[in-house]
Protein backbone atom coordinates (compact mmCIF):
# COMPACT_ATOMS: atom_id res chain seq x y z
CA UNK A 1 0.00 0.00 0.00
CA UNK A 2 2.77 2.57 1.05
CA UNK A 3 4.63 1.81 -2.19
CA UNK A 4 1.51 2.91 -3.99
CA UNK A 5 0.91 5.65 -2.55
CA UNK A 6 4.76 6.67 -3.10
CA UNK A 7 4.73 6.34 -7.13
CA UNK A 8 0.93 8.17 -6.76
CA UNK A 9 3.11 10.96 -5.31
CA UNK A 10 5.86 10.93 -7.74
CA UNK A 11 3.80 10.71 -10.88
CA UNK A 12 1.30 13.65 -9.42
CA UNK A 13 5.08 15.32 -8.68
CA UNK A 14 6.33 15.08 -12.24
CA UNK A 15 3.30 15.82 -13.85
CA UNK A 16 3.29 18.88 -12.27
CA UNK A 17 6.92 19.34 -12.90
CA UNK A 18 6.06 18.30 -16.78
CA UNK A 19 3.64 20.91 -16.64
CA UNK A 20 5.30 23.88 -15.74
CA UNK A 21 8.11 23.04 -18.29
CA UNK A 22 4.98 23.01 -20.59
CA UNK A 23 3.65 26.05 -19.74
CA UNK A 24 7.14 27.59 -20.05
CA UNK A 25 7.63 26.95 -23.72
CA UNK A 26 3.98 27.74 -24.56
CA UNK A 27 5.08 30.74 -22.65
CA UNK A 28 8.47 31.39 -24.89
CA UNK A 29 6.40 30.76 -28.29
CA UNK A 30 4.08 33.21 -27.59
CA UNK A 31 6.91 35.59 -26.44
CA UNK A 32 8.93 35.17 -29.47
CA UNK A 33 6.09 35.86 -31.71
CA UNK A 34 4.97 39.22 -29.93
CA UNK A 35 8.79 40.09 -29.90
CA UNK A 36 8.61 39.15 -33.79
CA UNK A 37 5.08 41.20 -34.13
CA UNK A 38 6.70 44.00 -32.52
CA UNK A 39 9.83 43.76 -35.29
CA UNK A 40 7.66 44.36 -38.07
CA UNK A 41 6.08 47.59 -37.68
CA UNK A 42 5.17 47.73 -41.23
CA UNK A 43 1.95 46.35 -41.66
CA UNK A 44 0.11 48.86 -39.43
CA UNK A 45 1.08 51.79 -41.42
CA UNK A 46 0.84 50.55 -44.52
CA UNK A 47 -2.81 49.76 -43.93
CA UNK A 48 -3.88 53.61 -43.22
CA UNK A 49 -1.57 54.66 -46.30
CA UNK A 50 -3.38 52.27 -48.60
CA UNK A 51 -6.52 55.00 -49.56
CA UNK A 52 -3.31 57.18 -51.12
CA UNK A 53 -2.19 54.24 -53.41
CA UNK A 54 -3.88 55.12 -56.91
CA UNK A 55 -1.81 58.13 -58.68
CA UNK A 56 -3.67 59.99 -61.46
CA UNK A 57 -1.00 60.20 -64.14
CA UNK A 58 -2.79 62.22 -66.91
CA UNK A 59 -5.38 62.68 -69.60
CA UNK A 60 -5.34 59.85 -71.97
CA UNK A 61 -5.03 62.69 -74.90
CA UNK A 62 -2.60 64.44 -73.23
CA UNK A 63 0.08 61.50 -73.21
CA UNK A 64 1.98 60.63 -76.08
CA UNK A 65 2.76 57.20 -77.68
CA UNK A 66 6.12 56.66 -77.33
CA UNK A 67 6.69 58.78 -74.17
CA UNK A 68 8.13 58.21 -70.95
CA UNK A 69 7.35 60.58 -68.30
CA UNK A 70 8.24 59.80 -64.50
CA UNK A 71 6.11 60.00 -61.83
CA UNK A 72 8.74 60.47 -58.99
CA UNK A 73 6.38 60.54 -56.07
CA UNK A 74 4.83 57.54 -57.04
CA UNK A 75 8.00 55.91 -57.85
CA UNK A 76 6.99 55.09 -60.95
CA UNK A 77 7.78 55.87 -64.64
CA UNK A 78 4.50 56.05 -66.92
CA UNK A 79 5.11 54.58 -70.64
CA UNK A 80 2.96 54.67 -73.37
CA UNK A 81 4.45 52.64 -76.25
CA UNK A 82 4.35 53.30 -79.70
CA UNK A 83 0.98 51.41 -80.25
CA UNK A 84 -1.14 53.68 -77.90
CA UNK A 85 -0.35 51.11 -75.33
CA UNK A 86 0.28 52.13 -71.38
CA UNK A 87 3.01 50.44 -68.92
CA UNK A 88 3.53 51.59 -65.12
CA UNK A 89 7.47 50.67 -65.02
CA UNK A 90 8.31 50.54 -61.39
CA UNK A 91 11.46 52.77 -60.30
CA UNK A 92 13.33 49.97 -58.36
CA UNK A 93 16.55 48.19 -59.84
CA UNK A 94 15.29 44.44 -59.53
CA UNK A 95 19.11 44.03 -59.04
CA UNK A 96 19.61 45.73 -55.51
CA UNK A 97 16.80 48.21 -55.09
CA UNK A 98 18.40 51.80 -57.11
CA UNK A 99 16.40 54.32 -58.39
CA UNK A 100 16.58 53.63 -62.17
CA UNK A 101 17.38 56.91 -64.43
CA UNK A 102 16.14 57.32 -68.25
CA UNK A 103 18.03 58.31 -70.57
CA UNK A 104 16.01 59.81 -73.67
CA UNK A 105 18.18 59.88 -76.43
CA UNK A 106 18.44 55.69 -75.91
CA UNK A 107 15.44 55.34 -74.74
CA UNK A 108 16.52 52.97 -71.88
CA UNK A 109 16.48 52.56 -67.97
CA UNK A 110 19.69 52.90 -66.58
CA UNK A 111 20.45 51.81 -63.11
CA UNK A 112 23.54 54.06 -61.36
CA UNK A 113 24.56 51.66 -59.37
CA UNK A 114 25.36 48.55 -61.13
CA UNK A 115 24.83 49.88 -64.01
CA UNK A 116 21.89 47.62 -65.32
CA UNK A 117 20.44 48.60 -68.61
CA UNK A 118 16.57 48.40 -69.43
CA UNK A 119 14.28 48.73 -72.32
CA UNK A 120 11.44 51.24 -72.38
CA UNK A 121 9.09 48.18 -71.70
CA UNK A 122 11.29 47.06 -68.89
CA UNK A 123 13.37 43.81 -69.98
CA UNK A 124 16.91 43.54 -69.30
CA UNK A 125 19.23 45.09 -72.01
CA UNK A 126 22.21 44.39 -69.84
CA UNK A 127 23.18 42.46 -66.21
CA UNK A 128 23.79 42.16 -63.48
CA UNK A 129 19.74 42.79 -63.16
CA UNK A 130 18.01 39.21 -63.39
CA UNK A 131 14.62 40.05 -64.20
CA UNK A 132 12.65 42.94 -66.06
CA UNK A 133 11.48 46.25 -63.91
CA UNK A 134 8.72 45.33 -61.89
CA UNK A 135 5.32 47.49 -63.01
CA UNK A 136 1.91 48.47 -61.59
CA UNK A 137 -1.39 48.13 -62.22
CA UNK A 138 -2.52 50.93 -64.79
CA UNK A 139 -6.35 51.74 -65.58
CA UNK A 140 -8.09 54.21 -67.19
CA UNK A 141 -11.21 55.72 -65.80
CA UNK A 142 -13.25 58.66 -67.32
CA UNK A 143 -10.49 59.29 -69.76
CA UNK A 144 -7.73 59.43 -67.47
CA UNK A 145 -4.74 57.20 -66.60
CA UNK A 146 -4.88 55.75 -63.22
CA UNK A 147 -1.92 53.96 -61.80
CA UNK A 148 -2.37 51.24 -58.51
CA UNK A 149 0.62 51.63 -56.19
CA UNK A 150 -0.39 49.76 -53.72
CA UNK A 151 1.59 46.38 -55.12
CA UNK A 152 4.22 46.06 -57.49
CA UNK A 153 3.75 42.89 -59.88
CA UNK A 154 6.81 40.79 -60.71
CA UNK A 155 7.87 39.11 -63.79
CA UNK A 156 10.65 37.67 -65.54
CA UNK A 157 10.23 39.42 -69.35
CA UNK A 158 7.79 42.14 -70.54
CA UNK A 159 4.59 40.91 -72.46
CA UNK A 160 2.37 42.50 -74.44
CA UNK A 161 -0.18 41.36 -71.84
CA UNK A 162 1.40 43.93 -69.50
CA UNK A 163 0.04 46.71 -71.64
CA UNK A 164 -3.49 48.81 -71.42
CA UNK A 165 -5.31 50.41 -73.83
CA UNK A 166 -7.55 53.35 -73.80
CA UNK B 1 51.40 44.33 -3.74
CA UNK B 2 54.38 44.28 -1.87
CA UNK B 3 53.96 47.56 -0.74
CA UNK B 4 50.26 47.55 0.90
CA UNK B 5 52.34 49.18 4.23
CA UNK B 6 52.98 52.10 2.41
CA UNK B 7 50.19 52.75 -0.20
CA UNK B 8 47.30 54.90 0.20
CA UNK B 9 43.55 53.61 0.65
CA UNK B 10 42.83 54.73 -2.23
CA UNK B 11 45.61 52.76 -4.35
CA UNK B 12 44.68 49.92 -2.95
CA UNK B 13 40.93 50.34 -4.37
CA UNK B 14 42.32 51.28 -7.97
CA UNK B 15 43.94 48.31 -7.78
CA UNK B 16 41.70 45.88 -6.33
CA UNK B 17 39.88 47.09 -9.49
CA UNK B 18 42.48 46.51 -11.49
CA UNK B 19 42.82 43.03 -10.75
CA UNK B 20 38.93 42.42 -11.88
CA UNK B 21 40.62 42.17 -15.62
CA UNK B 22 43.77 41.11 -14.97
CA UNK B 23 45.70 38.99 -12.95
CA UNK B 24 48.25 40.14 -10.25
CA UNK B 25 50.68 38.63 -12.28
CA UNK B 26 51.26 37.92 -16.05
CA UNK B 27 54.15 36.09 -18.52
CA UNK B 28 56.54 38.98 -19.57
CA UNK B 29 56.55 37.25 -22.90
CA UNK B 30 52.57 37.57 -22.88
CA UNK B 31 52.98 41.66 -22.55
CA UNK B 32 55.48 42.13 -25.50
CA UNK B 33 53.70 44.96 -27.96
CA UNK B 34 54.12 43.47 -31.05
CA UNK B 35 52.52 40.82 -29.88
CA UNK B 36 49.16 41.76 -29.68
CA UNK B 37 49.94 45.10 -30.63
CA UNK B 38 46.97 45.66 -28.06
CA UNK B 39 44.64 45.89 -30.42
CA UNK B 40 42.01 43.99 -28.14
CA UNK B 41 42.24 46.88 -25.93
CA UNK B 42 42.01 49.21 -28.89
CA UNK B 43 38.81 48.19 -29.76
CA UNK B 44 37.14 48.18 -26.23
CA UNK B 45 38.70 52.08 -25.63
CA UNK B 46 37.12 52.37 -28.95
CA UNK B 47 33.97 50.72 -28.14
CA UNK B 48 33.88 53.06 -24.88
CA UNK B 49 34.24 56.48 -26.97
CA UNK B 50 31.35 54.83 -29.15
CA UNK B 51 29.06 54.84 -25.89
CA UNK B 52 30.16 57.74 -24.56
CA UNK B 53 29.37 60.48 -27.74
CA UNK B 54 26.65 57.96 -28.66
CA UNK B 55 24.85 58.75 -25.67
CA UNK B 56 25.51 62.44 -25.95
CA UNK B 57 24.02 62.51 -29.54
CA UNK B 58 21.07 60.26 -28.28
CA UNK B 59 20.54 63.78 -26.54
CA UNK B 60 19.67 65.43 -29.91
CA UNK B 61 18.98 62.98 -32.57
CA UNK B 62 15.61 62.21 -33.22
CA UNK B 63 14.99 59.38 -35.33
CA UNK B 64 12.50 60.17 -37.77
CA UNK B 65 12.78 60.38 -41.60
CA UNK B 66 11.22 64.07 -41.54
CA UNK B 67 13.35 65.12 -38.83
CA UNK B 68 16.14 63.00 -38.63
CA UNK B 69 18.78 65.24 -41.34
CA UNK B 70 17.66 68.40 -39.58
CA UNK B 71 18.64 67.05 -36.09
CA UNK B 72 21.59 66.08 -37.40
CA UNK B 73 22.09 69.53 -39.23
CA UNK B 74 21.22 70.94 -35.59
CA UNK B 75 24.04 68.86 -33.85
CA UNK B 76 26.73 70.06 -36.23
CA UNK B 77 25.55 73.51 -36.33
CA UNK B 78 24.12 75.08 -33.27
CA UNK B 79 25.26 72.48 -30.58
CA UNK B 80 28.35 73.50 -28.55
CA UNK B 81 31.01 70.85 -29.51
CA UNK B 82 28.11 68.96 -30.94
CA UNK B 83 30.70 68.91 -34.59
CA UNK B 84 33.50 67.05 -32.42
CA UNK B 85 31.50 65.03 -30.72
CA UNK B 86 29.30 63.61 -34.02
CA UNK B 87 33.01 63.33 -35.68
CA UNK B 88 34.35 61.28 -32.78
CA UNK B 89 31.34 59.25 -32.46
CA UNK B 90 32.09 58.65 -36.81
CA UNK B 91 35.77 58.37 -36.69
CA UNK B 92 35.90 56.03 -33.92
CA UNK B 93 32.94 53.53 -35.14
CA UNK B 94 35.27 53.82 -38.26
CA UNK B 95 38.27 52.74 -36.18
CA UNK B 96 36.09 49.86 -34.22
CA UNK B 97 35.62 48.41 -37.33
CA UNK B 98 39.14 48.58 -38.68
CA UNK B 99 40.80 47.64 -35.01
CA UNK B 100 38.46 44.64 -34.77
CA UNK B 101 39.49 43.35 -37.96
CA UNK B 102 43.21 44.02 -37.71
CA UNK B 103 42.52 41.81 -34.03
CA UNK B 104 40.61 39.09 -35.98
CA UNK B 105 43.82 39.07 -37.89
CA UNK B 106 46.21 39.36 -34.68
CA UNK B 107 44.67 35.99 -33.22
CA UNK B 108 44.24 34.36 -36.47
CA UNK B 109 48.42 34.81 -37.23
CA UNK B 110 49.50 34.13 -34.30
CA UNK B 111 47.56 31.32 -33.90
CA UNK B 112 45.42 31.91 -30.97
CA UNK B 113 42.76 29.63 -32.23
CA UNK B 114 43.24 26.37 -31.30
CA UNK B 115 41.06 23.84 -29.44
CA UNK B 116 41.78 25.76 -25.73
CA UNK B 117 41.12 28.85 -27.30
CA UNK B 118 38.17 27.91 -29.52
CA UNK B 119 34.95 30.00 -27.48
CA UNK B 120 36.91 32.54 -27.39
CA UNK B 121 37.67 32.36 -31.37
CA UNK B 122 33.67 31.87 -31.80
CA UNK B 123 32.71 34.98 -29.76
CA UNK B 124 35.02 36.80 -31.08
CA UNK B 125 33.84 36.29 -34.48
CA UNK B 126 30.47 36.90 -32.78
CA UNK B 127 31.81 40.10 -31.81
CA UNK B 128 33.16 40.73 -35.09
CA UNK B 129 30.11 40.91 -36.68
CA UNK B 130 28.16 42.28 -34.38
CA UNK B 131 30.63 45.28 -34.38
CA UNK B 132 30.07 45.24 -38.18
CA UNK B 133 25.94 45.54 -37.76
CA UNK B 134 26.21 48.20 -35.36
CA UNK B 135 28.46 50.39 -38.19
CA UNK B 136 26.11 49.37 -40.66
CA UNK B 137 22.95 49.78 -38.35
CA UNK B 138 24.31 53.69 -37.71
CA UNK B 139 25.09 54.37 -40.78
CA UNK B 140 21.54 55.04 -41.84
CA UNK B 141 20.52 57.42 -39.07
CA UNK B 142 22.18 60.64 -40.98
CA UNK B 143 19.18 59.97 -43.15
CA UNK B 144 21.47 61.64 -46.05
CA UNK B 145 21.68 60.36 -49.80
CA UNK B 146 24.45 58.29 -48.84
CA UNK B 147 23.33 56.31 -46.12
CA UNK B 148 19.96 55.63 -47.55
CA UNK B 149 21.41 54.44 -50.96
CA UNK B 150 24.05 52.27 -48.81
CA UNK B 151 21.48 51.09 -46.68
CA UNK B 152 19.15 49.81 -49.67
CA UNK B 153 21.52 48.56 -51.77
CA UNK B 154 22.91 46.23 -48.64
CA UNK B 155 19.39 45.03 -47.69
CA UNK B 156 18.60 44.74 -51.06
CA UNK B 157 20.96 41.87 -50.85
CA UNK B 158 19.06 39.77 -48.70
CA UNK B 159 16.67 39.34 -51.42
CA UNK B 160 18.21 36.62 -52.47
CA UNK B 161 18.19 34.42 -49.76
CA UNK B 162 17.01 31.27 -51.48
CA UNK B 163 13.21 30.91 -49.68
CA UNK B 164 13.52 33.74 -46.49
CA UNK B 165 14.84 36.05 -48.90
CA UNK B 166 11.95 38.56 -49.55
CA UNK B 167 10.01 38.16 -46.07
CA UNK B 168 13.42 38.81 -44.19
CA UNK B 169 14.24 41.95 -46.38
CA UNK B 170 10.85 43.18 -44.88
CA UNK B 171 11.20 42.52 -41.62
CA UNK B 172 15.03 43.94 -41.69
CA UNK B 173 13.13 46.96 -43.39
CA UNK B 174 9.62 47.54 -41.94
CA UNK B 175 8.10 47.46 -44.46
CA UNK B 176 8.58 47.16 -48.67
CA UNK B 177 11.12 50.37 -48.83
CA UNK B 178 13.78 52.11 -46.45
CA UNK B 179 11.28 54.27 -45.25
CA UNK B 180 10.59 55.44 -41.21
CA UNK B 181 9.95 51.94 -40.21
CA UNK B 182 13.39 51.19 -41.28
CA UNK B 183 15.14 54.32 -39.56
CA UNK B 184 13.23 53.32 -35.81
CA UNK B 185 14.07 49.30 -36.44
CA UNK B 186 17.99 50.46 -36.85
CA UNK B 187 18.17 53.31 -34.46
CA UNK B 188 16.87 50.62 -31.99
CA UNK B 189 19.44 48.00 -33.11
CA UNK B 190 22.02 50.43 -33.01
CA UNK B 191 21.62 52.27 -29.51
CA UNK B 192 20.11 49.35 -27.78
CA UNK B 193 20.20 45.65 -28.99
CA UNK B 194 23.81 45.70 -30.53
CA UNK B 195 25.67 47.86 -27.89
CA UNK B 196 23.86 45.75 -25.04
CA UNK B 197 24.74 42.71 -27.16
CA UNK B 198 28.87 43.57 -27.33
CA UNK B 199 29.04 44.40 -23.38
CA UNK B 200 27.82 40.98 -22.45
CA UNK B 201 29.61 39.04 -25.35
CA UNK B 202 33.00 41.73 -24.67
CA UNK B 203 32.50 40.62 -20.55
CA UNK B 204 32.72 36.87 -21.76
CA UNK B 205 35.19 37.65 -24.36
CA UNK B 206 37.98 38.98 -21.46
CA UNK B 207 36.99 36.55 -18.77
CA UNK B 208 37.51 33.41 -21.62
CA UNK B 209 41.22 35.19 -21.96
CA UNK B 210 41.47 35.10 -18.02
CA UNK B 211 40.94 31.50 -17.95
CA UNK B 212 43.27 30.66 -21.24
CA UNK B 213 46.23 32.31 -18.66
CA UNK B 214 46.59 35.52 -20.55
CA UNK B 215 46.87 35.79 -24.41
CA UNK B 216 48.34 33.54 -26.56
CA UNK B 217 52.68 32.57 -26.48
CA UNK B 218 54.49 30.59 -27.99
CA UNK B 219 55.43 27.15 -26.11
CA UNK B 220 58.96 27.34 -25.28
CA UNK B 221 58.51 31.64 -24.05
CA UNK B 222 60.28 32.65 -21.03
CA UNK B 223 58.28 31.81 -17.93
CA UNK B 224 59.54 34.97 -15.69
CA UNK B 225 56.17 36.41 -14.21
CA UNK B 226 56.03 40.19 -13.99
CA UNK B 227 53.29 42.52 -11.96
CA UNK B 228 50.29 43.28 -14.13
CA UNK B 229 50.20 46.02 -12.41
CA UNK B 230 52.36 48.36 -13.25
CA UNK B 231 54.00 46.79 -16.09
CA UNK B 232 51.15 46.01 -18.08
CA UNK B 233 48.68 48.58 -17.09
CA UNK B 234 51.15 51.45 -17.90
CA UNK B 235 51.32 50.09 -21.48
CA UNK B 236 47.66 49.56 -22.05
CA UNK B 237 47.56 53.40 -20.41
CA UNK B 238 49.68 54.54 -23.08
CA UNK B 239 47.72 52.40 -26.11
CA UNK B 240 44.51 53.93 -24.80
CA UNK B 241 45.90 57.64 -24.26
CA UNK B 242 47.89 57.50 -27.88
CA UNK B 243 44.97 56.14 -29.48
CA UNK B 244 42.44 58.59 -28.29
CA UNK B 245 44.69 61.44 -28.79
CA UNK B 246 44.61 60.34 -32.31
CA UNK B 247 40.94 59.95 -32.92
CA UNK B 248 40.79 63.85 -31.54
CA UNK B 249 42.92 64.63 -33.80
CA UNK B 250 41.28 63.43 -37.19
CA UNK B 251 37.70 64.35 -35.99
CA UNK B 252 39.34 67.96 -35.41
CA UNK B 253 40.28 68.10 -38.90
CA UNK B 254 38.10 65.79 -40.99
CA UNK B 255 34.19 66.39 -40.72
CA UNK B 256 31.79 63.34 -40.82
CA UNK B 257 30.30 63.31 -44.57
CA UNK B 258 26.91 64.53 -44.68
CA UNK B 259 25.33 64.42 -48.12
CA UNK B 260 22.20 65.68 -49.26
CA UNK B 261 18.91 64.86 -47.72
CA UNK B 262 17.47 61.51 -48.31
CA UNK B 263 15.59 61.77 -51.86
CA UNK B 264 14.15 57.76 -52.53
CA UNK B 265 13.52 58.85 -55.94
CA UNK B 266 17.03 59.69 -56.91
CA UNK B 267 19.79 57.63 -56.81
CA UNK B 268 22.92 59.23 -56.60
CA UNK B 269 25.51 57.94 -59.42
CA UNK B 270 27.41 55.96 -57.89
CA UNK B 271 25.80 54.85 -55.44
CA UNK B 272 28.13 52.43 -53.09
CA UNK B 273 27.53 50.15 -49.97
CA UNK B 274 29.74 50.93 -46.76
CA UNK B 275 33.48 50.65 -47.20
CA UNK B 276 33.71 47.51 -44.91
CA UNK B 277 31.03 45.68 -47.56
CA UNK B 278 32.80 47.61 -50.52
CA UNK B 279 34.10 43.86 -51.14
CA UNK B 280 31.02 42.10 -51.24
CA UNK B 281 29.86 44.82 -53.64
CA UNK B 282 32.69 44.84 -55.78
CA UNK B 283 31.93 40.87 -56.47
CA UNK B 284 28.25 41.80 -57.27
CA UNK B 285 29.48 43.37 -59.95
CA UNK B 286 31.02 39.98 -61.18
CA UNK B 287 28.45 37.61 -59.79
CA UNK B 288 24.73 36.68 -59.69
CA UNK B 289 23.72 38.31 -56.23
CA UNK B 290 23.13 34.95 -54.65
CA UNK B 291 26.89 33.55 -55.04
CA UNK B 292 28.25 37.49 -54.49
CA UNK B 293 26.20 38.61 -51.47
CA UNK B 294 25.24 35.12 -50.04
CA UNK B 295 26.61 32.29 -50.53
CA UNK B 296 30.61 33.12 -50.18
CA UNK B 297 30.49 35.49 -47.04
CA UNK B 298 28.14 32.42 -45.73
CA UNK B 299 30.54 30.23 -46.90
CA UNK B 300 33.61 32.20 -45.30
CA UNK B 301 31.64 33.07 -41.89
CA UNK B 302 31.04 29.11 -41.53
CA UNK B 303 34.48 28.08 -42.35
CA UNK B 304 35.70 30.68 -39.89
CA UNK B 305 33.51 29.27 -37.11
CA UNK B 306 34.56 25.96 -37.88
CA UNK B 307 38.48 26.27 -37.95
CA UNK B 308 39.08 25.86 -34.27
CA UNK B 309 37.22 22.85 -34.57
CA UNK B 310 39.04 21.03 -36.69
CA UNK B 311 42.13 18.67 -35.47
CA UNK B 312 45.62 20.01 -35.90
CA UNK B 313 48.63 17.44 -35.24
CA UNK B 314 51.28 20.17 -34.72
CA UNK B 315 50.08 23.99 -33.19
CA UNK B 316 51.61 27.13 -33.52
CA UNK B 317 50.88 29.43 -30.64
CA UNK B 318 52.71 32.60 -30.10
CA UNK B 319 54.71 33.05 -33.14
CA UNK B 320 53.55 35.43 -36.01
CA UNK B 321 52.87 33.47 -39.29
CA UNK B 322 53.73 30.30 -37.29
CA UNK B 323 57.42 29.84 -38.78
CA UNK B 324 59.84 30.90 -41.51
CA UNK B 325 57.17 28.49 -43.85
CA UNK B 326 54.63 30.29 -42.63
CA UNK B 327 55.88 33.58 -43.33
CA UNK B 328 56.45 32.34 -46.97
CA UNK B 329 53.26 30.94 -47.60
CA UNK B 330 51.32 34.00 -46.43
CA UNK B 331 53.48 36.16 -48.54
CA UNK B 332 52.57 34.21 -51.65
CA UNK B 333 49.64 34.44 -51.22
CA UNK B 334 49.40 37.96 -50.56
CA UNK B 335 51.57 38.43 -53.73
CA UNK B 336 49.40 36.13 -55.90
CA UNK B 337 45.70 37.77 -54.90
CA UNK B 338 46.90 40.94 -55.83
CA UNK B 339 48.04 39.94 -58.83
CA UNK B 340 45.32 37.59 -60.20
CA UNK B 341 42.50 39.37 -58.27
CA UNK B 342 42.82 42.55 -60.36
CA UNK B 343 43.71 40.44 -63.54
CA UNK B 344 40.61 38.66 -62.89
CA UNK B 345 38.60 42.16 -62.54
CA UNK B 346 39.90 43.51 -65.82
CA UNK B 347 39.14 40.15 -67.64
CA UNK B 348 35.57 40.22 -66.77
CA UNK B 349 35.22 43.48 -66.96
CA UNK B 350 35.98 43.63 -70.38
CA UNK B 351 36.26 40.16 -72.06
CA UNK B 352 33.40 37.30 -70.29
CA UNK B 353 29.87 37.84 -71.07
CA UNK B 354 28.43 34.71 -69.34
CA UNK B 355 24.87 36.11 -69.49
CA UNK B 356 24.79 37.46 -73.19
CA UNK B 357 26.66 34.45 -74.36
CA UNK B 358 23.86 31.46 -72.59
CA UNK B 359 20.94 34.25 -73.01
CA UNK B 360 18.50 31.32 -72.95
CA UNK B 361 19.74 30.21 -69.22
CA UNK B 362 18.60 31.52 -65.94
CA UNK B 363 20.95 34.30 -64.93
CA UNK B 364 22.08 32.29 -61.37
CA UNK B 365 23.73 29.80 -63.31
CA UNK B 366 25.09 31.77 -66.29
CA UNK B 367 26.17 34.72 -64.46
CA UNK B 368 26.23 32.76 -60.99
CA UNK B 369 27.14 28.91 -61.03
CA UNK B 370 29.18 28.74 -64.22
CA UNK B 371 31.71 31.27 -63.37
CA UNK B 372 31.91 30.19 -59.36
CA UNK B 373 32.74 26.72 -60.78
CA UNK B 374 35.18 27.85 -63.46
CA UNK B 375 36.80 30.03 -60.00
CA UNK B 376 36.37 27.23 -58.05
CA UNK B 377 38.59 24.64 -60.34
CA UNK B 378 41.03 27.10 -60.86
CA UNK B 379 41.70 28.07 -57.08
CA UNK B 380 41.65 23.98 -55.78
CA UNK B 381 44.53 23.31 -58.28
CA UNK B 382 46.56 26.08 -57.31
CA UNK B 383 46.34 25.15 -53.39
CA UNK B 384 46.97 21.56 -54.39
CA UNK B 385 49.82 22.62 -56.56
CA UNK B 386 51.00 25.32 -53.38
CA UNK B 387 50.20 22.06 -50.85
CA UNK B 388 52.27 19.52 -53.36
CA UNK B 389 55.36 22.06 -53.81
CA UNK B 390 55.68 23.38 -49.99
CA UNK B 391 54.15 20.17 -47.86
CA UNK B 392 52.67 22.54 -45.37
CA UNK B 393 51.07 20.98 -42.50
CA UNK B 394 47.49 21.72 -42.32
CA UNK B 395 47.75 25.34 -40.03
CA UNK B 396 50.26 26.63 -42.71
CA UNK B 397 48.03 25.60 -45.62
CA UNK B 398 44.93 26.99 -43.58
CA UNK B 399 47.16 30.43 -43.43
CA UNK B 400 47.96 30.47 -46.90
CA UNK B 401 44.58 29.87 -47.99
CA UNK B 402 43.10 32.66 -45.17
CA UNK B 403 46.25 34.64 -46.37
CA UNK B 404 45.09 34.32 -49.84
CA UNK B 405 40.96 35.52 -49.32
CA UNK B 406 42.26 38.34 -47.18
CA UNK B 407 44.78 39.82 -49.44
CA UNK B 408 42.21 39.28 -52.37
CA UNK B 409 38.97 40.71 -49.89
CA UNK B 410 41.38 43.76 -49.79
CA UNK B 411 42.24 44.35 -53.44
CA UNK B 412 38.17 43.94 -54.02
CA UNK B 413 37.61 46.91 -51.34
CA UNK B 414 40.36 49.03 -52.59
CA UNK B 415 39.16 48.35 -56.43
CA UNK B 416 34.91 48.89 -54.87
CA UNK B 417 36.72 52.28 -53.29
CA UNK B 418 38.66 54.31 -55.43
CA UNK B 419 38.67 52.59 -58.96
CA UNK B 420 34.57 52.65 -59.23
CA UNK B 421 32.95 55.75 -60.71
CA UNK B 422 29.59 56.85 -61.93
CA UNK B 423 27.50 53.86 -63.28
CA UNK B 424 30.14 51.53 -61.73
CA UNK B 425 32.75 51.95 -64.16
CA UNK B 426 36.34 50.83 -63.61
CA UNK B 427 38.23 54.28 -63.79
CA UNK B 428 41.31 55.56 -62.47
CA UNK B 429 40.53 57.64 -58.71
Amino acid sequence: MKKKQNTASINRRSFLKRSWLWLGVIAGVELTAITFSMFSPGKRTKAANSYTSVKTAGYVGNIKPGSVSPHRNGQFYLVRMNDGGFLAVSLTCTHLGCSVGFDAGKKQFICPCHSSVFSIGGDVLSPPAPRALDIYRVFIEQGQVKVDTDRKIRRKKFSKADLVYA
Amino acid sequence: MDQTGTVGKKKVRARNLILHVHPPKVRKTSIRFTLTFGLGGMAAILFILQVFTGILLRFSYVPSPNEAYDSILSITNTLLFGSLVKNVHHWSGIFFVLVTFLHLLRTFYTGAFYWERRWNWVIGICLMVIVMFSNFTGYLLPWDQLAYWAVTVSTSMLYYIPGIGESLTGLVRGGEEVGGNTLLIFYNFHTAILPLSIVLLMAFHFWRVRKNKGVVVSKDADETLVPADPDLVLKELVVALCLIAFVLLISIFFDAPLQERANPAYSPNPAKAPWYFMGIQELLLHFHPFFAAVLIPVLFLFGMFLLPFLKFKEQHEGIWFFNQKGRKLALIAAITAIVIVPAGILINEYFLDFEGWMKNIPPVISNGLIPFIIIGVILTAYFLFIKNRYKPDKSEFILFMFSFMMAGYAVLTFVGIWFRGPGMVLMWP
